[in-house]
Parts: structure tokens; sequence; C-alpha cells
């Protein structure tokens, strides 16, 4: 009877609670959009940035990660290939030999990045040749290069147009080469579209003057839940101090910062909205509490203790929380699962400032039931907070004075 | 077997501002069964003594013993538990629950004092048929009048079987019609049942069926007349 109490006295005054439960249902709605915006927006940048080309963690010479040199290459031992078999989390280890260098043609040039792979692994991982917009994908024994369609644009470029590089190979030697164009790929994250210029692993390894080695081991992990175990067990199977184990975390922690300050902002103006949405839970609050102050007296009176009554009255403020905020969440499921499967595509002059920043103008809403839940639980927790009041202000009744009032 | 006994009772409203001496010094008995009316003018004390013997309110000086507990001495969940136990209510403006029906607002009590489903249920029935409102059961308070919801108000105050009942101007708000039977149910209740009855009130038809009539005024009993049986 408690519970059924409760229930009717929410519906006592139905335009009050449904414009409180509107409310609550529109703060709920615009959270939930926001966080499923801002979380897809970040994850297709991570995914775009790790899983096209870091990985989820990567093997290197100790040293290497925080000097960039070539110097800090080394030898690719057939030890190092067995994780893939070895660790089970691990789908593929991928070598690759890279460093910073120059890519020209006629009189134009352009600093990229010239890594060496195997285009077999390659593909494994970064599923590279699905991203070849023109031309063909490499083979690991020929004499050709691949490069972003952002470099073709920039120096003009066509298929079988030859590019000229010039780099530092190991140990300072002199790393020049020409190659015919194979094949353009396209990246989601502008910063790759820029700079990436493909080399088979072996012919890197010429033009470096780097024979049998590597810069790094890309590791491919495919439940990204099962990283830090993966980086652990390679932690541990790895001999002394030779090399370090980081994951994408580690590799890249600007884009880390970025998001976390992004997220940051966002609080910001979750905070405010739900501001305002307390300050309307309360009003109805103190309404109720004020109109009711009378019948809470006869309650008191005829020999209810103020605590059990405390508790109808916060059960029915949480209720009416719960039902705005339930309400809210299935609102919001369609709303994020359209924008789930049809992103947000940005164009014109924002897409093109967006990209200078090296965000990619799409904003797929993050379909993820943790969302919906945690704006449950935050108006649970408001109302719950807010009901105080009205617990304390049964504490402090006195049954005459409500009952002469 | 007294069933409230009060000695020296004073209440004084304000007593750092200006005092308002509501009681000055009221020593009372009342034995079980009466049937009693606390008569007087406006002012004169008459809710602040039933309010005070109901434990809703606390004496400025002077001692409450209710069935042989000082009341006075209780804490705050204390007395509202002994309210809920010991002392039936009826108040003025019927004050059900709005959201229960007649009979949720019977049971009400019964839960607070955690007596199983079928308890509750057999008395809210047996509560409902003394006060004629077997076919009302179901109805909420709005749907009922003036007099039914009083009745409800009487089956209420007895469901959780008190030793006895507090009524602050019961009638003030019935017609006459409503009036008596509100009385021939609480007579016959005294009557047969031998439940005790302690009136607040200024209204002639409640007075003339009384058995036991004290009249206050200014805070003080002005008399104190007990009538022969009819």
């Amino acid at each position: 009877m408690i519970f059924k109490l409760a229930w009717r006295n929410i519906w006592r005054n139905r335009r009050r609670t449904l414009i409180t439960m509107g409310s609550i249902l529109f703060a709920v709605l615009f959270a939930s959009f926001m966080e499923s915006i801002q979380k897809g927006a970040w994850n297709n940048m991570i995914n775009n940035v790790v899983n096209y080309y870091f990985g989820y963690a990567q093997i290197h010479q100790n040293g290497y990660w925080e000097e960039q040199s070539i110097d800090k290459a080394f030898p690719l031992v057939d030890s190092l290939q067995h994780f893939e078999q070895e660790i089970p989390a691990i789908g593929a280890v991928l070598p690759r030999l890279e460093s910073f260098g120059l890519a020209s043609t006629g009189d134009q040039t352009m600093g990229v990045l010239i890594v060496g792979i195997d285009p077999a692994k390659e593909n494994e991982m970064t599923s590279l040749q699905e991203r070849i917009t023109k031309g063909d994908y490499l083979q690991a024994d020929e004499q050709a290069v691949l490069i972003a369609d952002g470099i073709a644009e920039h120096l003009q470029l066509g298929i079988g147009d030859t590019l000229v590089l010039i780099s530092q190979g190991y140990h300072g030697i002199n790393a020049a080469g020409k190659y015919p164009i194979k094949g353009f790929v396209h990246f989601g994250s502008p910063e790759l579209n820029k700079q990436m210029v493909y080399l088979p692993l072996k012919e890197a390894q010429w033009f470096y003057g780097a024979e049998g080695m590597v810069t790094s081991l890309a590791l491919k992990i495919d439940d990204p839940d099962h990283i830090r175990s993966a980086v652990r067990e390679v932690k541990a199977a790895l001999p002394g101090n030779e090399y370090e184990v980081m994951d994408w975390q580690e590799l890249l922690p600007d884009l880390v910062q970025a998001k976390e300050l992004d997220s940051a902002g966002n609080y910001i103006v979750y905070f405010i909205l739900y501001l305002i949405i307390a300050f309307g839970i309360f009003g109805t609050i103190l309404m109720m509490t004020k109109e009711r102050e009378y019948e809470f007296g006869i309650l008191v009176a005829i020999g209810m203790r103020r605590l059990r009554l405390a508790g109808i009255v916060w059960l029915e403020v949480v209720i009416l929380g719960l039902l705005g905020a339930v309400a809210g969440i299935l609102a919001s499921i369609p709303v994020v699962l359209y924008f789930h499967q049809n992103p947000i595509r940005f164009s014109g002059e924002y897409a093109k400032s967006m990209e200078k920043f090296g965000f990619e103008p799409i904003f797929p809403a993050e379909f993820n039931v943790e969302i919906f839940a945690v704006q449950a639980i935050v108006v649970v927790l408001i109302t719950s907070v807010l009901a105080l009041y009205a617990i304390w202000k049964l504490q402090r009744l006195k049954p005459v004075e409500a009952m002469r009032d | 077997m007294s069933v409230i006994k009060t000695q020296g009772v004073e209440k004084v409203y304000n007593p750092n501002k200006i005092p308002v001496h509501a009681l000055n010094g009221v020593d009372l008995e009342i034995k079980a069964g009466e049937f009693t009316a606390i008569v007087g003018p406006s002012g004169s004390g008459k809710t602040t003594l039933l309010n005070i013997i109901g434990g809703l309110d606390h004496p400025t000086q002077g001692q409450i013993e209710v069935g042989g507990v000082d009341i006075t001495r209780l804490s705050d969940n204390k007395l509202i538990d002994f309210r809920k136990n010991k002392i039936g209510f009826v108040f003025q403006a019927y004050n059900l629950i709005p959201v229960l029906t007649a009979r949720e607002n019977v049971e009400f009590v019964m839960l607070l004092q955690n007596r199983s489903k079928a308890e509750r249920e057999a008395r809210t029935e047996e509560l409902m048929k003394a006060v004629g409102l077997e076919g009302k059961m179901d109805k909420r308070p709005s749907e009922l009048s003036g007099g039914q919801q009083q009745r409800v108000a009487v089956a209420r105050a007895l469901a959780p079987k008190p030793s006895f009942i507090l009524a602050d101007e019961p009638t003030a708000n019935l017609d006459s019609t409503s009036t008596t039977q509100l009385l021939d149910i609480m007579a016959r209740l005294n009557r047969e049942e031998h439940i005790t009855f302690v009136f607040s009130t200024h209204d002639q038809r409640v007075i003339d069926r009384a058995r036991r009539v004290i009249t206050l005024v200014d805070g003080k009993i002005e008399s104190d007349e007990i009538r022969p049986e009819a």
C-alpha cells in the first residue's frame, strides 16, 4: 500500500507531474544525444587513427617513441613475430620501418612519413587495400609506392607518376629513391591523409639502409578490452630492458588529452543542464511539500513515524525522476539509433576547418546502453538529493501547526 | 478505571513574547466507557486540551496520564507509536487521505501497526459495516458526502482498537441528518462496545447526547456535569 500511496500521490496533480517529467525527458534526451555524438565522434577518430594505422599497441626498441629516430631500429628476429601464436589476444604482428622524409615531384616538395610494410599483414589489420581509391595494392617484392590521396592532391600526382623520396637512413646514411606510384589510399583522419607513403618492407629496408630491421611492431588486438592484458603478456615475454611496449593511449597522449578536455567541456554543459532541471524538480518538491503539509500533519497525528512518511515522499520524488528518465531514454533510443546509422556529415567551410585541426568531419552517434544508464543514475541521484529537503521538512513538522494551517 | 488523567495542565503560547494562556491548570479524569463532551466558547481551550490529551501538543506545565502512562515523558517516536496504538482521532475536516479509498483509509492505520493482511481486511469490513458504509468501501473521499467521510474517519479511528477516541468538533461541517447518523453510530459503539469517546464541541445536538459535559472557560474547568443514562 505504501507504493500504491506514493504512486497515486504522484498523479494527484497530473499536469504538474507531466511538466516535471517532460523537463527531465528533454534533459535526458539532450544529454544522451550529446554524449552519444561526442563519444561516437571520438571513437570514430580513435578508430581512424588507431585501427587504421597505429594499432592498439606497439613494440619498439627502448627509447624509440621518445626520439622517433630510425637509428633506434632493431633486428626483426623470429621470436618477436611469434606473439600472434603465443598470445591469444594478439591477432597479428605487423613489422614496420618508418621515418620522416621528403617527397617531391618536379619543383614541389612536401614532408611525409615513409613507411615500410608487409602488405599482406598490414592489410589484415588496417584493411589498407580497401582504402585504395585509385590504382592497385602493393606486392611484397615490388619497387613501388602507395601514397595517401592528400599527397597526390597536393603534389598533383597521378597513378604511374614517379615520386622521389629523400630521407636520412640508418646511422646517417643518405636515403634516396624514386618510385612509381601504384595506388592512392584515403584515410578518415586528415592528419594521416596528408603524410602517408607506403613501401614494401624489403624495399624500405634497402631505402633506409637497414637490412633485416624494423622500427616498430604494431600489434593487432581484436578485442579492445584485452589491450592491457596483451601488453602485460608481451612485456613479460620480452627480455630485459631492450624493448618498450606501449598501448595506444601511451602512443597518442595528445589524442587522449584532447578527448578528456572535450569531455570536461561537455560535463560543464551537462552540469548547467541538470542544474536547471534540478531547480524545476525542486520547485515541484517545494509545492508538493507545502500543499500537503496539512495531510502530513494528519498522518503523523494518527501514528505514522516521520521517517516512514519521509520514505514515502522520497519514493514519490524518485519515482517521478525515474519516470522522466525512462521516458527520456525511450525518446533518446530512436534518435541516437538514427544518428548511429546515419552519421552527421559536415561539409563546406566547417568541414575544412575541422580537417585543419585534424578531425574527420563525421559525427556518428555511439549507441551504448551505458550512456542511457548514466543519465538515469544522474536523475535518480539528483532527485534523491533534492528529496532530502522534504525529509528535512518532515522532521521539523509539528502536527498541530500543520493541521491548523 | 481512568483512561485519561490530567493534573495541573497549563499551556502558554508565545511565552517569551505576548503570552497567551490557553489552559490554566486543568485537572481532569475520564473513565473507561464515558461519552464526554468538552464544551465552551471559542478560545476557551477545548482543542488545546484535546491536542494535549492526544499527545499532539506538549503542555507548558502539568502531567497527563493516558492508560497509566505519563505521555509528557515519551520521546517523539514513542509518542507517535503511542498515538497509533492507543488513541483514535476524529478531526473536524474528516482528514482522510484523498488518494486512498474508504477501505484503504481504514486499513492504513492497521498497516502502520504491521497487522496481517487478513486481519486488516476482516477488521475493515467489520468497521465499515458498523458505520453503515459497507457499500462504499471502494469509493475515494471525493466521491463521498461530508457525513459519509466523517463515518469513514470514525471507522479509521476505531481500526487500531484504541483505548479511547478523541473527536475535535466532529459535527461542525455536517448537516443535521449526517450529524444524527454519526451520533447514533458513536453512541451505539459506546453503549455496545464500551468505547470511550471524548468530544470537543459547541454543537448542542452533540451536547444533548453526551453523558458527561465538561465546560471550559478561559482555560479552566468551570463545570463538570454527569448526566444519568437515558
